[in-house]
């Protein structure tokens, strides 16, 4: 018995000792994830205070913060970040909501996926930016040509995944609804949409990316507002600080979206 | 003399592909008796499930029929409840869930339904694990789960496609015996398809061997065990038990020179 307690206690030390380490591997990888980011800060600094870099090209992170301050106060940001918010949005959910449509339309159909699979493949390699000019001309200059620019970055390779997707679900549990005397309508609401849930999460982070994307694309051909405008603005009236303030508030937006998808796979598979 | 629940009259299919037409079932006719327990063996590859799937009512025969007598004298077509291979419980549902699947689909989820459920669930010791994931079930209850799935729709034939075939020797010996008593106990037609003759002697009355593609029915052999109880686990140790399978070792390897 008493061999037997002391035993156990080594273990929970051995596992205390591993969750340790583990803990600590990520603390490191975490901190030195801040450091690079410190450093390269630093570096830009002290190298465009100290003329190595010419900071009217290059800007520096000083410059920026004042520029940020500049915008967000005398130009509005707020603005211009919100209406991209808003365009990029719009687009994802669109793409979304069109994306599953057309996706179960085929998956209902295999002859009509058969006929529709060139023109989707084309389409989805065809370098969207092409389109842009077109929409312009369609659409005029505003926000329903920017929004159709950012669904139009993400339809076809979203449609394409969500269909793949429906069309890897095992065939034998379709074949169990029909033993139990279902139709296809039952196999697609019982079988595929519930075991396409992960899939068609992933196509969502991948699809809100390419929506801020088409949403760019579009605000720097055919916009008086957005961060888009502002980086085409700030490049033809040579002001780098705004140029770059917008490109590293894209970053931040593109981070923070990505995450937002990251929460609803997190508590979907928390609570599957 | 019981009447047949079910009659297959010259059943044939072929599998079609651009280059060439594969026979999978050649002349097929057997009876099925109310109330009795069949299994089919044959070699591999024979065209085992195709015939399950034609009964099933999944593919069409190309020649032949397939008369069901229903014992209330309707001429519906009977209600069958089909077991594949592997349990495809749903991880997205809970084992409740998932045994409720059918009565869901068929839009009979009445009161009277969903007891029945819960009353298996009950007997075969899952209803303490009705809200927990098929996951966290062993290989034995899921098949078990999925056997209440099946039986949820209260079928009067029962289709079993090899549905022990996933689990291991232990567990399968244990399930199989298991699965055989509550079909026995709830009275229910059942055909069996396995490659385990050992199987197919200590569940089956009678046992039908299919010849190598294109299948064709090779003999029937009625089953008489002399047994102390009921349990198919005593089957294996009645003194026929050895005669038997012999004599379907050797239709069977004939068939495979």
């Amino acid at each position: 018995m008493k061999k037997n307690k002391t035993q156990m206690a080594a273990e929970l030390s051995r596992q205390e000792a591993y969750v340790k380490s583990r803990r600590q591997y990520k603390r490191r990888v975490f901190s030195m994830r801040i450091i690079i980011f410190i450093l390269f800060l630093l570096i830009w600094q002290f190298s465009s205070s100290a003329k190595l870099i010419d900071s009217f090209f290059f800007s520096s992170p000083i410059k920026i913060v004042l520029c940020f301050w500049e915008l967000f106060t005398k130009k509005s940001l707020l603005m211009h970040i919100g209406i991209t918010l808003f365009e990029t949005l719009i687009s994802f959910l669109l793409v979304f909501l069109v994306g599953m449509a057309a996706a179960t339309l085929l998956w209902y159909s295999s002859g009509f996926s058969e006929v529709a699979e060139p023109y989707l493949v084309i389409l989805n390699s065809l370098p969207k930016s092409a389109l842009a000019p077109l929409f312009i001309v369609w659409l005029g200059t505003g926000t329903t040509t920017i929004i159709v620019a950012g669904i139009s970055v993400a339809i076809f390779g979203s449609i394409i995944s969500l269909y793949t997707g429906f069309m890897q679900v095992d065939p034998e549990k379709i074949t169990l609804i029909y033993t139990l005397g279902g139709k296809k309508t039952d196999a697609f609401k019982k079988v595929v949409m519930p075991g396409s849930v992960p899939i068609i999460l992933s196509t969502m982070k991948v699809n809100i990316g390419l929506a801020l994307v088409g949403v760019v694309i579009g605000e720097f051909l055919a916009a008086r507002r957005g961060l888009g405008y502002l980086i085409i603005y700030g490049s033809q009236v040579f002001q780098m600080h705004m140029v770059i303030t917008s490109i590293i508030l894209l970053c931040i937006i593109a981070m923070g979206l990505y995450l937002l998808i990251q929460r609803i796979e997190r508590y979907y598979a928390s609570h599957l | 003399m019981p009447e047949s629940l079910l009659q297959l009259k010259n059943i044939s299919y072929s599998y079609h592909s651009l280059q060439t037409e594969t026979p999978a079932l050649y002349q097929i006719s057997f009876h099925i008796d109310v109330g009795e327990f069949v299994a089919i063996v044959g070699p591999s590859g024979c065209g085992k499930s195709t015939l399950l799937s034609i009964i099933a009512g999944l593919l069409s025969p190309e020649e032949g029929t397939i008369v069901f007598h229903n014992p209330d004298g309707s001429l519906s077509y009977p209600k069958i409840g089909y077991m594949l291979q592997r349990d495809h419980l749903f991880e997205w549902r809970s084992v409740y869930q998932n045994a409720i699947l059918g009565l869901e689909i068929n839009k009979k989820l009445t009161q009277e339904n969903i007891d029945r459920v819960l009353t298996l669930m009950k007997d075969y010791d899952l209803y303490r694990f009705k809200d927990k994931k098929p996951s966290e079930l062993s290989g034995g209850m899921k098949q078990r789960a999925a056997l209440i799935r099946t039986l949820a729709l209260n079928p009067q034939l029962l289709l079993l496609d090899e549905p022990f075939s996933a689990l291991d020797y232990q567990t399968r010996l244990t399930v199989s015996a298991d699965i055989c008593n509550i079909i026995r106990k709830s009275g229910k037609t059942a055909l069996l398809i396995t490659h385990d003759l050992s199987e197919a002697i200590s569940l089956a009355d009678r046992v039908i061997i299919l010849s190598k593609r294109p299948a064709t029915v090779k003999c029937e052999v009625p089953i008489r065990l002399t047994l102390p109880d009921d349990s198919s686990l005593a089957a294996r140790n009645a003194p026929e038990f050895q005669y038997y399978f012999n004599l379907l070792w050797e239709a069977l390897s004939d068939e495979k020179k």
